[in-house]
C-alpha cells in the first residue's frame, strides 16, 4: 500500500469530520429522541449495601395518576431471566442478578422497583410514594476482608464471597528461591467511576403489528447488544434493531448489556408501547459499571544489577456484587500482562476474585491494561529504590530489545513487534533526563520537591476471537463494506460503533486516499444494525486496528476491481493501469484516461459489458480478523512538583512518547491521548469510588467523585514514533488507551520520588493533597 | 435530576418582589437568583419549595457604584462581573476571588447576592464580605435594614436574612491608599469548593505598621467566621513573613470539620497555610497602594 499509494491522506491532520455538527449542539443523543405515546422508565434504588426486602409496598405509587405500571422485582422474575454475565465460565460460581433486586439488595443503587408512567415528572413522583422497608444487613465493600472467615456472604448459594480463582503463568517458585534478592510490595488500583458525559439510556419501541422491536441504546457496541437483547427476550434476532446514535463516551462502561436497559426492551414487548429511560447522574455514579479495583502482593527476584529473574502477583480483584458483561476478564488481562515491557523469565499470578457489596465492575479504558502497567510500573521503581539503582537503569536493564520480538512472556502472551527503547530514548532526549536530575537537586537544596516518573508501558490492542468462545465479546473480527455509487462517491459500512474516536473521519481517509479522492466524497456509516449487518462494536483500541484493516482490504478490492474494469474500458493490461486523484489513467499513455466517475457508472451496467466474469457493481464485504493482538507500548515521563506544606502535586512537565504503529490521523492519535492522560492522571491524583464501613459510597456525587477537569491538568507534550504493527495490514497498533495506561504510574513515581528525601516510601492513589500531607507527617514523626 | 413541582413568579420590582413573599406562608416560597445553589438543590429534592420567585430580572439589585467613600455592589452582581469589574480595582481580592469560584459557566450565572444568602460553609464570598467588613442591606415588608458581615452568618447555610427579607446590595469602604486585600484557597478536587479559604485585608499605618487587619475563613467548618486571633497578634506589628506565619500557628476559634476530603488536623494546617499566603499577598498590596 505504501508503494503504490499517494501518503497525503495517511498521516494527513483531517479535521474531524464529526464536529462541526457535535461543536454546534446539533448531535442527537437517546434522550433527544421522542416517540409518539412514548412512557417514562424510573427505577428506585436501594439505600442500603446488604438488606433484606421485608416490605414492598407500591399502592401508591401505583394509585398516582398517569402511572402505568409498577414492578418489583419479585413480579418481574415471574416473566425475566436474571441479566446475562460473565458467569457462563467453567469453575466459576455465578450467582443469579436479578434485573430488579428480588428480596435482597447488595449494592447501593441496585435497582429495586420500577414505575412506568406517562412522563418523567410523574415516574419521579411516583418513585417517592415506593415505601420500602429494608432489614439492613452486615456489608462487605474490602475484597480483603470480603475473603475472611467472619465476612458477611453476599450469595447464600455460593457460600463465600469467593467469584473466582485462577492461576496464570510459569513456575515462579523455583526462580524466587533461586533469586539473588526478593523485593516485595503491595500496590492498589482503586475502584473508580469511568464517568462519560452522557450517562445510560435508552429507547424501547415494540411495533406489534411488524412484529420488530428497536432499541436506541447509549452503547459502544449494537451488534453485541443485538445478539444479547435477543436472547435475554427469547426474542427474533432478525426483527430486533439496535441503534446506538450519538454517544456521549463510554470508556468501557457501555459494553454491558444492562439490567435497566434490557428491562425497558421487556417492557415495551410487554405493553406495545415505546419507552425511555434516562439515567440520572446520581444513578450513574452508583449503578453503572465502576472499574479497576485490583491490588496485588508482588514478589520480586532481581540481581543486584536490577534484573528481574522471577516475578509473582497474588491479586485480588474486586467484582462487587455481581458480574456484569466481562468483569472476569479484567484481572485476567492483568495477569497476563504482568511482565509489561520487560523480559522476565518467571512470572505467574494468583487470582483471587471476590464479590463485595459494591456496584459491580466492568471495563475501564486501559481495562486489565492500566491495572497490570501500574503494577509493573511502581515494580520497577521499588526494586531501583530498594537496589540504591537509577529507575531509568532498571528499566534498560530489563526492556525487551527490539531484536527480541515476537517475544511470549511467561503468561501466554505474544509481543509481536516493537522498538520500546526508541519510545525511552526520545522520551529522556526531550525531557532532558540529566538536566532535570539536576534541578532536581537544586531545587532540594533550596526546600522544593520535584520528582521525576517514567513509566515504560506495553499492552494490548485489537484482540482476535477466543478459540471455542461462544460467550460474550469473544468474537475479535470485524467487518466492512466499501461500496461506490454511480457518481463515483463512496459508501463504507462499519462494524465498529465510534463515539469520539473519530473513526468516520479515519475511515474516509484509508478509503479516499485509495482512489485520490478526499474524504468528503467517503461516507461512513454505522452504530445502526438494520443498516450494518455485521459487526463488534469499538473497545480495547480495536476501530481502527481491527475494523480499519478490515475497511483497507475492503478498499484495495474495489480499487482492484474498479482498476480491472477501467483497463476493460480502456482496453489495456490492468497492471497499465494508474489510480490518480480519481481517474485511471494509461502509463503507456500520459494522453489516455478515463474517470473514476465514469469507472463507477459504468459498473452498474449488465454483465455482458463487464469484463469476464465480473459482476456488477464496485462493492467488497471483507471481514478482519487478526492474528494476535498489537503490542502497544511508549513512555511517558513527567516531573511533579509537591508542596509540602498543603500535599498538593502539580504536575511541571508531562511528556508522552507512544508508538502508533502507524497513525492515519496524528491530530487524532494525540486527541486520543490527551483524553487518556487525563484520566490516567485523574486515578492518579484525584479519583476514588471508597465505601465507609457500612457499604456506603463517600463519592457518590460529583460534588465529592473527582473528575479532573481541564484545569487540573498540565500542558501535554505528546509525540509519535510509528513502528508498523506486524499483525494486521494498516501496521497501526492501537492507542486509544495508552494516556490512561501510562499516566498513573509516571505520576504516582513521579511524586514519590519528589517525597523520597521526605522518608516517603508509599502511597496508594488517589495521591490527594491530604494523602500526601499525612504522608509526609508521618514520616516526619 | 427532576425536582418536585412548584410554582413560579416573576415580580416587575424589588416592591412586587416583597409583596410576593409577604403573601406566603412561611417556608413555602424561595427567592430564585441565579439558581446556580437552588436549583441542583431542588434537583436532588433536598428542597421542594413550593414557589419560586425569581428576583433575577429586577435591575435595581444589580450594578456596582461608590457613594459616600463606600462601595456598593448590588445582589444580583454576578461573579464574571466581579471578575472583570473595573469599579473594584483598588480591591484585587474581588477578581482574584472570582477567578477561582467555579467555572465560565458558574460565574456567568451564579450572583454574589446568591453566594451570601446560601451562606454555604465552603463558599468563597462569605470570607470576602467578612475580611472588607462589609454590611448587608436587606428589604423586607418592614422596610429597610442592614446588618454587619460579622453578624451576617449564623450557623451553616443560615445567616441573619429573615424569612421574607431579600438582600438587595451590600457595601464595603473604599480602598484607602494604605490597604490590601487577598483570597487563597485550596479547593476541594471535586467541587472546586474551599477546602479552606482565607480572606485577608491588611491596613498600613505611616510607620508600616500594621494598623488593623481583618481576616475571614471559609471552608473549615461551621460557619465563615473572623480569625480574631490572627488579628489581634498582628495589631500594631512592623510585618516581616515570620511574624505572619507566626501569626497564623494556631486559631483557636476554628473548630475544623472531618469529611473524606479533609480531616480536622489537615484543615488546620490549611488555614495556618492559606491565612499565611493570603496575609502574604494582602500585605503587598497594602504596600504597593501606598503613593
Ligand atoms: C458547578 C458549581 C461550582 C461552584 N463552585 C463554587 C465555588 O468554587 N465557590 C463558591 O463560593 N461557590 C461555588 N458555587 C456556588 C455558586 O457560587 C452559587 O452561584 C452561589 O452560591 C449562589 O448564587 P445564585 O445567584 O446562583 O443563587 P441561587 O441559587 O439562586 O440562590 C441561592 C440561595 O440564596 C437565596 N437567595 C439568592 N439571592 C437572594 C437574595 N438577593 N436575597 C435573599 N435570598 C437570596 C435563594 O433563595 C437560595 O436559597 C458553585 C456552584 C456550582 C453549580
Amino acid at each position: 500500500m505504501r508503494r503504490d499509494a499517494p501518503p497525503d491522506l495517511i498521516g494527513a491532520r483531517v479535521p474531524r469530520v464529526e464536529d462541526p455538527r457535535l461543536l454546534a449542539g446539533r448531535g442527537a443523543y437517546v434522550d433527544d429522541l421522542q416517540l409518539p405515546g412514548m412512557l417514562q422508565l424510573d427505577i428506585l434504588r436501594s439505600p442500603h449495601a446488604h438488606a433484606r426486602i421485608c416490605e414492598l409496598d407500591v399502592s401508591m405509587a401505583r394509585a398516582l395518576p398517569g402511572v402505568v405500571a409498577v414492578y418489583t422485582g419479585r413480579d418481574l422474575a415471574q416473566f425475566l431471566k436474571p441479566v446475562p454475565s460473565a458467569g457462563g465460565m467453567q469453575g466459576f460460581n455465578a450467582p443469579p442478578h436479578h434485573v430488579l433486586a428480588v428480596d435482597r439488595v447488595r449494592f447501593v443503587g441496585e435497582g429495586v422497583a420500577a414505575v412506568l408512567a406517562q412522563d418523567r415528572y410523574i415516574a419521579r413522583d411516583a418513585r417517592e410514594l415506593i415505601n420500602v422497608t429494608y432489614d439492613v444487613l452486615p456489608a462487605v465493600t474490602d475484597p480483603g476482608v470480603a475473603l475472611t472467615p467472619q465476612a458477611p456472604v453476599l450469595h447464600d448459594d455460593i457460600g463465600s464471597n469467593r467469584a473466582f480463582e485462577l492461576r496464570i503463568g510459569n513456575d515462579t517458585q523455583a526462580a524466587l528461591a533461586a533469586s539473588e534478592r526478593i523485593i516485595s510490595g503491595r500496590f492498589i488500583n482503586q475502584r473508580v467511576i469511568p464517568g462519560p458525559m452522557e450517562t445510560r439510556g435508552a429507547v424501547a419501541h415494540f411495533e406489534p403489528w411488524e412484529g420488530r422491536l428497536t432499541v436506541w441504546l447509549s452503547t459502544q457496541a449494537p451488534h453485541l447488544m443485538k445478539r444479547e437483547f435477543a436472547r435475554y427476550l427469547d426474542f427474533p434476532e432478525h426483527r430486533l434493531r439496535v441503534v446506538a446514535p450519538d454517544v456521549g463516551g463510554a470508556f468501557g462502561a457501555k459494553n454491558n448489556p444492562y439490567a435497566e436497559e434490557l428491562l425497558a426492551a421487556a417492557l415495551s414487548l410487554k405493553h406495545g408501547v415505546p419507552l425511555k429511560w434516562i439515567e440520572e447522574r446520581s444513578e450513574h455514579m452508583l449503578a453503572t459499571s465502576h472499574a479497576r479495583a485490583q491490588a496485588v502482593e508482588v514478589h520480586a527476584g532481581v540481581r543486584a544489577d536490577g534484573t528481574v529473574q522471577a516475578l509473582h502477583y497474588r491479586l485480588t480483584a474486586d467484582m462487587g456484587a455481581y458480574y456484569h458483561a466481562i468483569t472476569h476478564i479484567g484481572p485476567m488481562m492483568t495477569a497476563a500482562l504482568m511482565t509489561g515491557a520487560y523480559r522476565i523469565a518467571h512470572a505467574a499470578t494468583d487470582i483471587i476474585s471476590v464479590f463485595t457489596n459494591a456496584t459491580p465492575t466492568d471495563p475501564y479504558r486501559g481495562f486489565g491494561r492500566a491495572e497490570a502497567t501500574y503494577f509493573i510500573e511502581r515494580t520497577m521503581d521499588l526494586i531501583a529504590r530498594e537496589l540504591g539503582l537509577d529507575v531509568l537503569e532498571v528499566r534498560r536493564r530489563n526492556l525487551i530489545r527490539p531484536e527480541e520480538f515476537p517475544c511470549t512472556t511467561p503468561t501466554g502472551h505474544v509481543h509481536e513487534s516493537g522498538n520500546f527503547q526508541l519510545c525511552l530514548d526520545r522520551a529522556l532526549e526531550r525531557f532532558d533526563y540529566e538536566g532535570t536530575r539536576r534541578e532536581q537537586a537544586r531545587l532540594r537544596a533550596a526546600g522544593r520537591y520535584l520528582g521525576i516518573g517514567i513509566a515504560t508501558h506495553a499492552w494490548r490492542a485489537g484482540f482476535p476471537s477466543v478459540p471455542g468462545g461462544k460467550g460474550y465479546v469473544t468474537s475479535g473480527w470485524e467487518k466492512s463494506t466499501v461500496s461506490i455509487d454511480a457518481a463515483g462517491k463512496i459508501r463504507v459500512v462499519i462494524g465498529t460503533s465510534p463515539h469520539g474516536q473519530g473513526v468516520v473521519t479515519t475511515t474516509a481517509q484509508i478509503v479516499a486516499q485509495q482512489f485520490g479522492l478526499l474524504p468528503q466524497d467517503v461516507r461512513v456509516i454505522h452504530g445502526d444494525t438494520d443498516a450494518v449487518a455485521q459487526g463488534n462494536g469499538t473497545m480495547g483500541s480495536r476501530s481502527l486496528v481491527v475494523g480499519g484493516s478490515a475497511t483497507l482490504l475492503a478498499a484495495q478490492q474495489v480499487r482492484a476491481k474498479a482498476i480491472r474494469l477501467a483497463a476493460h474500458l480502456l482496453q489495456i493490461d490492468p497492471r497499465q493501469v494508474v489510480l490518480e486523484s480519481a481517474c485511471f489513467r494509461d502509463a503507456g499513455n500520459s494522453q489516455r484516461g478515463i474517470a473514476l466517475t465514469e469507472v463507477a457508472a459504468h459498473a452498474f451496467a449488465g454483465p455482458r459489458d463487464l469484463p469476464d466474469g465480473m459482476e456488477p457493481c464496485l462493492e467488497a464485504a471483507v471481514l478482519f480478523e487478526p492474528a494476535n493482538f498489537t503490542t502497544c507500548f511508549g513512555t511517558h515521563v513527567c516531573a511533579v512538583e509537591v508542596d509540602v506544606q498543603t500535599g498538593a502535586a502539580a504536575i511541571r512537565r508531562y511528556i508522552a512518547i507512544d508508538d502508533a504503529g502507524r497513525a492515519i490521523n496524528p491530530t487524532l492519535v494525540e486527541g486520543q491521548i490527551h483524553g487518556g492522560l487525563a484520566q490516567g492522571i485523574g486515578q492518579a491524583l484525584m479519583e476514588g469510588a471508597s465505601y465507609d464501613s457500612a457499604g456506603q459510597p463517600l463519592a457518590a456525587s460529583l460534588l465529592d467523585y473527582a473528575t479532573p477537569k481541564a484545569s487540573d491538568l498540565p500542558h501535554f507534550e505528546v509525540e509519535l514514533t510509528e513502528t508498523p504493527s506486524t499483525v494486521n495490514p494498516l501496521g497501526a497498533r492501537g492507542i486509544g488507551e495508552a494516556g490512561a495506561i501510562g499516566a498513573p504510574p509516571a505520576v504516582v513515581n513521579a511524586v514519590l520520588d519528589a517525597l523520597a528525601p521526605l522518608g516517603v516510601r508509599h502511597l496508594d492513589m488517589p495521591l490527594t493533597p491530604q494523602r500526601v500531607w499525612r504522608a509526609i507527617q508521618e514520616a516526619r514523626a | 435530576m427532576i425536582p418536585a413541582a412548584f410554582e413560579y413568579a416573576v415580580p416587575r420590582s424589588l416592591e412586587d418582589a416583597v409583596a410576593v413573599l409577604a403573601d406566603c406562608e412561611a417556608g413555602t416560597a424561595a427567592i430564585l437568583a441565579g439558581g446556580m445553589s437552588l436549583l441542583p438543590t431542588m434537583k436532588l429534592r433536598l428542597a421542594a419549595p413550593a414557589l419560586l420567585v425569581d428576583i433575577g430580572r429586577l435591575r435595581e439589585l444589580a450594578g456596582i457604584s461608590r457613594a459616600s467613600g463606600r462601595l456598593r455592589i448590588g445582589a444580583l452582581t454576578t461573579h464574571a462581573e466581579l471578575l472583570a469589574a473595573p469599579e473594584l480595582a483598588e480591591w484585587r481580592v474581588f477578581a482574584e476571588t472570582a477567578g477561582v469560584l467555579g467555572d465560565p459557566q458558574v460565574r456567568n450565572r451564579g450572583t454574589f447576592g446568591g453566594s451570601l444568602a446560601q451562606a454555604h460553609p465552603a463558599a468563597d464570598w462569605p470570607a470576602v464580605f467578612l475580611a472588607l467588613r462589609g454590611v448587608a442591606c436587606l428589604r423586607g415588608s418592614r422596610g429597610e435594614r442592614s446588618v454587619r458581615s460579622e453578624d451576617f452568618f449564623t450557623g451553616v447555610l443560615t445567616t441573619a436574612i429573615a424569612e421574607g427579607e431579600i438582600l438587595t446590595h451590600v457595601t464595603f469602604p473604599a480602598g484607602d491608599g494604605r490597604s490590601g486585600a487577598a483570597y487563597s484557597k485550596m479547593r476541594q478536587q471535586a467541587s472546586g469548593m474551599a477546602l479552606a479559604g482565607v480572606a485577608a485585608r491588611i491596613t498600613l499605618d505611616t510607620a508600616g505598621r500594621i494598623e488593623e487587619s481583618t481576616v475571614g475563613v471559609t471552608g473549615i467548618g461551621g460557619a465563615p467566621f473572623r480569625a480574631r486571633s490572627i488579628e489581634q497578634r498582628l495589631s500594631g506589628l512592623l510585618p516581616t513573613p515570620s511574624i505572619l506565619e507566626e501569626s497564623c500557628a494556631d486559631v483557636p476559634e476554628a473548630d475544623p470539620t472531618n469529611d473524606l476530603h479533609a480531616d480536622a488536623d489537615y484543615r488546620r494546617q490549611l488555614l495556618r497555610v492559606h491565612a499565611t499566603r493570603a496575609l502574604t499577598r494582602a500585605l503587598e498590596r497594602a504596600r504597593s497602594a501606598i503613593p
